[in-house]
């Protein structure tokens, strides 16, 4: 089947969603994705981000479609056209979709682990707008323990469902949920349960923002600080396969390996994500590298990095003449007409 | 009087029972259908009789049911849904509450015509007295061998449960209400699939109001032609109306589509009239999730023709200036009602009930709801008005379940046509402190406050 997105044109199998064909294609026609998760089965549809503009429907139908469509749950026809990055409609729309998802966020980055990987963060910086309209006060939650591994921090939660499918698909007894309806829903395990499931931790992986977040890695770095390594170990539970994110010769955190999409490759099992953080545990592979548009690409050391020089005045740190005489209230008398300066 | 098809027989004492409403020639369209009808040709009739779905959308109830894939094999549900929870409707209940057996007469009949074996009732938590109603009419039923296995001698059999939710209005939607049927969190699913391909437990179902489902009797016993005679145009047959507010003779009336506003309003058959004769002021005519209608526009269309309770007369002019038919739940206001005050109310509600499936809703009908009540409380800005006009539109269209919009176009209506006293409400904030503002100074006699 042909399709194509803001003009750039590809063939796909029958069952492709848009979403799928546009991440074929690649580039800025990407539509951001803060709930489908190709990894899990019956995932998408809810956030609204990835919202398209079908412009023909198909080659047999080609009238538009009037609505804009959720790109993770809309089929390809043969010979559709859409329009992602094109269509102002759909600017607006992913606006929109970000500020709806800002307005009760606590948006604490600067103590929040998930800060540089965070899709909510990258949302905001490409589609987000720089004025606050919602002047209430944001909801909050009660703090619930849901284990030792985990932490829960409902406030930054986007209810994006995808640790639901986790604990339905990978983990034998799913022992959380969504309880509540409307803005005051939550991820909770309703009667205090803990969650320790051994392939519990993926739902820190697939969580799209810092509501789920690994506890033994708590507030001990920022992720772009740390060096991220390819590594492996013999696992009966799992493939192994993880990413090690070094601080020095320290294994500060492990998680999956993660695609540009920032979805994982192969989920891991608890056991090697929470509990070998030893180097000697792993056989270490090499520096990971991150395609997709993140903060830690700023420390990414595949690239060859120059040095940066930043050109200054020669006498910066004594300041300007003309302000160390005012600073020090000599011979200058204050005039309005200065301050204005 | 009009043609009766649903109430006719309501006010004969003991029709609540089995034995009166037998007695008074129910269930002869389950012998009809059963012994002298194809399933096709009930749908047929039921094609030509033009009734449209009473739930809220509309949707003609015999294309709906030939969707429904017979092709597949798997077994097929007809699902009717009771759940009525729009704020301003409650003619589901009278007509369970007082003629249980014509929902279930209707419910074999049809099921009879989808070729359902398995078929349910949901309704909603909050009226479990008329559960028991139904539960106890069901076993009825099946003691006087209208369910079961063979029924009547033939080789149809049809189990029929009631099936009651846990206080939920996102369960009157459709597929939330499979979804909460099996026994799962009532969150709406994505459609396509529609439920006539996938619908309860993965089978082709169809889903069906009350009152949809109890006109199907007299269609079988009389002719999908019959029906069609009465009303107009493609608002045929008979409607139930929930008339509530500033009327003087609020209650459930079944009308022949097609009468006007002006007669449901002011005969004494139906509303009476105003209550104290005090002016009209805003007619909600489909329910909570309709464009409210200002008084101008009410008796007459934007373009001078009389408005008619019919689907197309109620929403002519598009949201600009008309509204729509939806479950018939007819809310009157009179002058000393407050436009704002009613939005709030109606956003609060969405905002209990959205599901919290997708961001637009979820968080947009929370804002929606807090900026209302900032005016309505006196500590709104003029900016704000923009602003809830802002979330309606970016919420409405972008949502997974029709929820959003029906949370967005009460909004969008009310700023439309009532803008002044959204600005009356920002300008003078001590005056609406008062919870009663317009109780003795109604928005008509102080508008000049604002108008300059
Ligand atoms: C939020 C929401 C609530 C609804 N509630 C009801 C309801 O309480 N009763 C009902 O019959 N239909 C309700 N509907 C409409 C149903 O989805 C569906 O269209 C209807 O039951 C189909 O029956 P009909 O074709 O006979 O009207 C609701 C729809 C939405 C979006
Ligand atoms: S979840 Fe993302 S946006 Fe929210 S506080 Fe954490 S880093 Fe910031
Ligand atoms: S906790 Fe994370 S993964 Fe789970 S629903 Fe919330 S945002 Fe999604
Ligand atoms: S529109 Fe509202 S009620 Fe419907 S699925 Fe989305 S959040 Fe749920
Ligand atoms: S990714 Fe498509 S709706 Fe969330």
């Amino acid at each position: 089947m042909k399709v194509t997105i803001d003009g750039h044109e590809i063939e796909v199998e029958p069952g492709t969603t848009i979403l799928q064909a546009a991440r074929m294609i690649g580039g800025e026609s990407v539509p951001p994705a803060m709930c489908y998760y190709s990894k899990l089965e019956d995932t998408g549809g809810k956030c609204r981000a990835c919202l398209v503009e079908v412009s023909k429907g198909s080659e047999a139908d080609p009238r538009p479609m009037p609505k804009l469509m959720a790109s993770c749950k809309t089929g390809v026809m043969d010979g559709m056209e859409v329009k992602s990055i094109s269509s102002d409609r759909v600017l607006e729309a992913r606006k929109a979709v970000t500020e709806f998802l800002l307005i009760n966020h606590p948006l604490d980055c600067p103590v929040c682990d998930q800060a540089g990987e965070c899709d909510l963060q990258n949302l905001s910086f490409q589609h987000g707008i720089s004025q606050k309209r919602f002047k209430e006060d944001k909801r909050t939650f009660e703090p619930e323990n849901i284990g030792d591994n985990i932490q829960l921090h409902m406030n930054r939660c986007i209810l994006c469902y995808r640790c639901v499918k986790v604990a339905e698909q990978l983990t034998d007894d799913r022992v959380h949920g969504v309880c509540g309806r409307g803005d005051h829903a939550q991820i909770s395990t309703y009667i205090s349960n803990a969650i320790d499931n051994e392939f519990s931790g993926n739902m820190i992986d697939v969580c799209p923002v810092g509501a789920l977040t690994d506890k033994t890695f708590r507030f001990k770095s920022r992720v772009w600080f740390n060096k991220p390594y390819n590594a492996h170990r013999n696992c009966t539970k799992c493939s192994g396969k993880v990413t090690l994110w070094m601080f020095g010769e320290e294994i500060q955190r492990v998680t999956a390996r993660k695609d540009e999409f920032h979805e994982v490759e192969e989920f891991i099992c608890n056991q090697c994500r929470f509990d070998h953080k030893e180097p000697t545990d792993w056989v270490i592979e090499g520096p990971r590298k991150f395609e997709k548009f993140s903060v830690i690409n700023q420390n990414n050391y595949t690239r060859k990095l120059d040095k940066v020089v930043i050109k200054t005045e020669e006498h910066i740190l004594e300041g300007r003449e003309q302000d160390r005489i005012k600073i020090s209230m000599k011979n200058i008398p204050y005039t309005e007409h200065e301050s204005k300066e | 009087m009009a043609t009766k098809i649903l109430l006719d027989k309501i006010n004969v004492p003991g029709i609540r029972s089995y034995e009166v409403y037998r007695q008074q020639g129910g269930y002869s369209s389950v012998e009809k259908a059963l012994k002298t009808m194809t399933p096709d040709e009930i749908t047929e009739e039921v094609k030509a009789s033009g009734l449209r779905g009473r739930g809220g959308a509309g949707f003609p109830v015999g294309l709906k049911w030939s969707f429904i894939d017979k092709k597949s094999g798997k077994p097929r549900h007809l699902v009717c849904n009771a759940d009525e929870s729009e704020p301003g409707t409650f003619k589901d209940r009278y007509l369970m509450e007082y003629i249980p057996h014509l929902l279930i007469e209707g419910m074999i009949t049809s099921s009879y015509a989808l070729g359902a074996n398995l078929s349910y009732i949901y309704i909603r938590g909050e009226y479990m007295w008329v559960f028991k109603t139904l539960e106890r009419a069901i076993k009825e039923a099946y003691a006087a061998g209208w369910l079961g296995k063979n029924i009547l001698g033939t080789d149809y059999s049809l189990d029929l449960h009631v099936h009651c939710g846990a206080g939920a209005y996102i369960c009157g939607e459709e597929t939330a209400l499979i979804e909460s049927l099996e026994g799962k969190r009532g969150n709406p699913r994505i459609k396509p699939p529609f439920p006539a391909v996938s619908g309860l437990w993965g089978n082709p179902t169809v889903v069906n109001n009350v009152e949809s489902i109890a006109n199907v009797p007299w269609i079988v016993n009389n002719s999908g032609a019959d029906y069609a005679k009465l009303g107009v145009g493609r608002s045929t047959g008979t409607k139930l109306i929930s008339a509530s507010g500033h009327i003087k003779k609020p209650g459930v009336y079944e009308i022949e589509l097609g009468i006007s506003v002006d007669e449901f309003i002011n005969s004494d058959e139906y509303c009476g009239g105003m209550m104290d004769s005090r002016p009209l002021k805003a007619l909600v005519p489909g329910g909570s999730s309709v464009p409210v209608l200002p008084a101008h526009l009410i008796y007459k269309t934007a373009n001078g023709e009389d408005r008619m309770m019919t689907y197309e007369s109620l929403a002519e002019g598009g949201f600009e200036s008309g509204s729509m038919m939806g479950s018939g739940g007819f809310i009157v206001y009179n002058d000393t009602a407050c436009i704002v005050r009613n939005t709030w109310n109606f956003a609060r509600f969405y905002a209990h009930e959205s599901c919290g499936q997708c961001s637009p809703c979820r968080e947009g009908t929370g804002w929606l709801e807090k900026v209302l009540h900032r005016i309505e409380t006196g500590q709104g800005t003029m900016e704000d008005i923009d602003l809830l006009w802002d979330i309606q539109k970016n919420i409405e269209g972008n949502t997974i379940c029709p929820l959003g919009d029906a949370a967005a176009w009460p909004v969008a209506a009310a700023i439309r046509h009532f803008r002044d006293e959204f600005e009356y409400h920002v300008l003078y904030p001590e005056k609406v402190k008062n919870r009663d503002h317009f109780m003795n100074e109604p928005f008509e006699s102080i508008k000049h406050l604002i108008t300059n």
